[in-house]
């Protein structure tokens, strides 16, 4: 066994970890945090865009040496069928501000830097080192961990669970249930290197600037999940990804739809001549509000994509991480600077400033949403995409007809596919999930 | 007893790629690995420490980025880290790396006591010359044996060490007087994986930077690119060889697999005698 005790031992080096790491940290706590990949980063997947505020939050100069790619000044939104799509775009110079808001980062990079700012904090970080049990005394407390490294227990009055979305961890322990395939979606990601300058000008950009494509419809094949594109300096990241349930159940695999995503008419262009250099996969929590499980308990707390913390509808996550990872830091330092223990009584505090923040409002917000959409993918991911690109092709396409038959003719064909009450049914729905 | 184990930052080279157009080797961002040679010869100098007692220095010179290497060697169980890093040894072929090495030994032998052994892998996988082992040994007068897969015995007392050295047509026990230079070659021993003291102790250990100066060199002119004699003039990727892949297609209303395995023992007869035998086994 190892002598020495910590206040706090943090389990994973992503964004979450890092957040609790380097709060815990700075406010003085002695900290180890115990990675198992060579180093913050090496196992870390994501698009990837950074939300400056929540970053600001935890190091608010980081714009001074984080490596950062560009900063967004557009987003689309694309709905997709076979061989077209209808888009929505925005772009504005306003974006082009001092302090921009959205970034798009390498996470391998960007992690590697934010865990040098940890160590510069004062904590521990030992990377190579899978946490592989909690310790619990007899009364279910949580003490410390065991490794894979030799050499027993390490202690500390808490654990700071932030080992990303498959969490086995907690399950092991039986602090939480393994993610039903329904609550996470499987996301495979690949980068595509190319000149700089043939990315800025295929994408209309200067400088720095960055555009973000989101895209849904028929690409996912009925299934619950969107495609992605990120423009970064050299290279684009193109993902897709969708429940593992519906992989489940439809049998398709997900290199197959991302071959298709990036044969497509509107996507290929923009990747023509690239080099793959990287080919990725990875799990995002989807369950949303009604997956969250339970947060803290006897010397542990929760943190990031371990405790589902997700906002699958406008694809936030690692600021939910590093947000919940922050706030949990603050948590065990109140609850340490009261000379209090580390129970779960005390620790529900984590949980009473997650319910006031941004997180649990916004996740909260959408709690029928990851249902609704489930089981309704059929016809948000093909039915509808489908009508729409109809519709806009008969709007667009001249032909002799008249207007008004045309306009008919679209209106009948969302009918026939989704009859009235269907169609009714679903902005209803949808309405009341958004709302 | 104390052994100086010399390792060196290198390029992964699995994942090193060749500029299509320019033809240069592409470093950039490349990750880095302990050479591994020089890793069977930090273990088996650990485990020289482990029975015999003492402790175990490892040095590279390198850019400072190098100490995420050392500090790798210490999480292995190294009990002390030297990083010799400084702008006059960039540039350095391998006549300047090993005065600098050779330097800095002695001056790890002045400040942390004198060495009984130096370890250092055979070559490296970037450089791969071979050169430096040889050259330290040479400017520290130390008897050197190279090529060495295992060390056999070790007496304290007498002073003597006993090493098997793989050469052409067999294996040499040979038995050495300390101080010497080892240079090891793909070893019969595996890096331990290191405890979890190690790895904190890792974490916080303080590793000995040294600039040229700090780890007493004098004639500046035998550093670096000044002092390296040699001179890349190129650099390039040689073209792959053009043997032509046959190309086989399953025949009308047949099987491929079965097309392929008929093509393989058409050119491999005994192989098919061997399986067929193999399978009666069965
Ligand atoms: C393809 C894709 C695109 C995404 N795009 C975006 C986006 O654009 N914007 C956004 O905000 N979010 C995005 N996300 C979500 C985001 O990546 C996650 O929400 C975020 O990474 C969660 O951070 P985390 O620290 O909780 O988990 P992770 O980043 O997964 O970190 C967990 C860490 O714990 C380590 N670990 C696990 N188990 C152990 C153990 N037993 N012992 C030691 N270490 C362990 C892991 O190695 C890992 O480093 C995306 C995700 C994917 C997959
Ligand atoms: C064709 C060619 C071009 C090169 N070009 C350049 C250049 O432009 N710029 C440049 O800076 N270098 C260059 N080098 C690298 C430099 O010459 C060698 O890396 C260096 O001198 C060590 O030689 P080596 O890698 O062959 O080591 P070897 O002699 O093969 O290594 C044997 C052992 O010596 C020890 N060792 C070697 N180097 C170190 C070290 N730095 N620290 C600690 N221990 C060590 C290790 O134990 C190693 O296993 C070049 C090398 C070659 C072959």
């Amino acid at each position: 066994m190892i002598d020495e005790k910590f206040d706090a031992i943090v389990v994973g080096a992503g964004m979450a970890g890092n957040a609790a790491a380097y709060t815990m940290a700075k406010r003085g706590l002695k900290v180890l945090q115990l990675e198992r990949g060579e180093y913050s980063g090496s196992k870390n997947v994501q698009g990837a865009i950074l939300y400056a505020d929540m970053m600001e939050k935890i190091i608010p100069d980081f714009r001074e040496d984080a490596p950062l790619e560009r900063h967004l000044i557009e987003q689309r939104f694309w709905m997709m069928t076979d061989n077209s799509h209808t888009g929505l775009q925005y772009r504005s110079d306003e974006f082009n501000e001092e302090s921009p808001n959205r970034y798009t980062i390498i996470r391998a990079q960007f992690d590697k830097w934010f865990s040098s700012k940890v160590r510069e904090a004062g904590a521990l970080v030992v990377c190579e080192t899978t946490v592989t049990e909690l310790v619990q005394d007899a009364y279910g407390k949580v003490i410390g961990v065991k490794t894979d490294r030799g050499g027993g227990q390490i202690h500390a009055d808490v654990v700071v669970l932030a080992e990303g979305v498959t969490g086995l961890l907690g399950t092991r322990a039986g602090l939480r249930k393994i993610p039903k395939p329904t609550e996470v979606a499987l996301a495979v990601k690949e980068m595509h290197f190319l000149p700089q300058e043939v990315i800025e000008q295929r994408f209309n950009l200067k400088g720095n600037e960055g555009v973000v494509i989101e895209a849904a419809g028929t690409i996912s094949k009925g299934m619950t999940g969107m495609g992605f594109i990120y423009t970064n300096r050299e290279c684009i990241s193109v993902g897709l990804g969708c429940l593992v349930s519906d992989f489940q159940s439809t049998g398709v695999s997900p290199y197959q739809l991302l071959e298709k995503f990036k044969s497509h008419p509107s996507v290929a262009p923009l990747l023509e001549g690239s080099e793959v250099k990287e080919y990725a996969a990875h799990l995002i929590p989807e369950g949303g509000y009604k997956a969250i499980p339970q947060l803290y308990g006897d010397g542990w707390v929760v943190v990031g994509d371990a405790a589902q913390l997700n906002n699958a509808i406008h694809r936030e996550g690692s600021n939910l991480a590093m947000t919940s990872g922050r706030i949990a830091a603050e948590a065990v330092f109140q609850v340490k600077s009261r000379k209090d223990p580390m129970t779960a009584q005390n620790l529900s505090l984590y949980k009473k400033m997650l319910d006031d923040s941004f997180i649990m409002k916004d996740l909260k917000k959408y709690k029928d949403m990851p249902k609704l959409l489930h089981i309704q993918s059929q016809n948000f991911f093909l039915t509808y995409p489908q009508l729409v690109n109809k519709a806009m092709e008969n709007y667009l396409r001249v032909d002799g007809t008249p207007k008004k038959e045309k306009q008919k003719l679209t209106m009948k064909s969302f009918v026939s596919a989704r009859s009235w009450a269907g169609l009714f049914g679903d902005a209803f729905r949808l309405a009341r999930a958004w709302r | 007893m104390h052994i100086v184990v010399c390792i060196k930052q290198v390029p992964d080279s699995a994942q090193i790629r060749v500029h299509p157009v320019t033809n240069t080797i592409m470093r950039q961002g490349v990750p880095t690995i302990i050479n591994p040679y020089d890793l069977f010869a930090l273990e088996e100098a650990m485990r020289l420490r482990d029975k015999f007692g003492g402790e175990v220095t490892v040095l590279t010179m390198g850019p400072p980025s190098a100490e995420d290497s050392l500090r790798k060697a210490l999480t292995y169980g190294a009990d002390r880290a030297v990083l010799l890093t400084d702008r006059f040894f960039a540039g350095s072929d391998t006549l300047a790396t090993s005065f600098a090495l050779a330097t800095a030994i002695t001056k790890i032998g002045e400040t942390y006591g004198v060495p009984d052994l130096v370890f250092t892998g055979k070559q490296t996988i970037d450089g791969d010359t071979a050169q430096v082992g040889p050259g330290i040994a040479k400017r520290l007068g130390l008897i050197q044996v190279t090529y060495v897969a295992k060390v056999a015995d070790f007496d304290p007392a007498a002073r003597t060490i006993t090493l098997e050295r793989r050469a052409e047509g067999g294996t040499q026990v040979l038995k050495s007087k300390l101080p010497c230079l080892v240079a090891m070659l793909e070893a019969t021993n595996e890096i331990r994986r290191g405890s979890m003291e190690n790895a904190l102790r890792a974490a916080r250990a303080e590793v000995v930077k040294w600039s040229a100066k700090d780890a007493g060199v004098q004639d500046m002119s035998k550093c670096g690119l000044k002092g390296s004699p040699t001179i890349v003039k190129r650099v390039f990727a040689p073209s792959a060889r053009a043997e032509k892949a046959k190309f086989i297609e399953a025949p009308e209303g047949g099987n491929l697999a079965d097309a392929l395995i008929a093509e393989v023992f058409a050119r491999q007869p005994n192989l098919e005698a061997d399986l067929t035998a193999l399978a009666r086994g069965f």
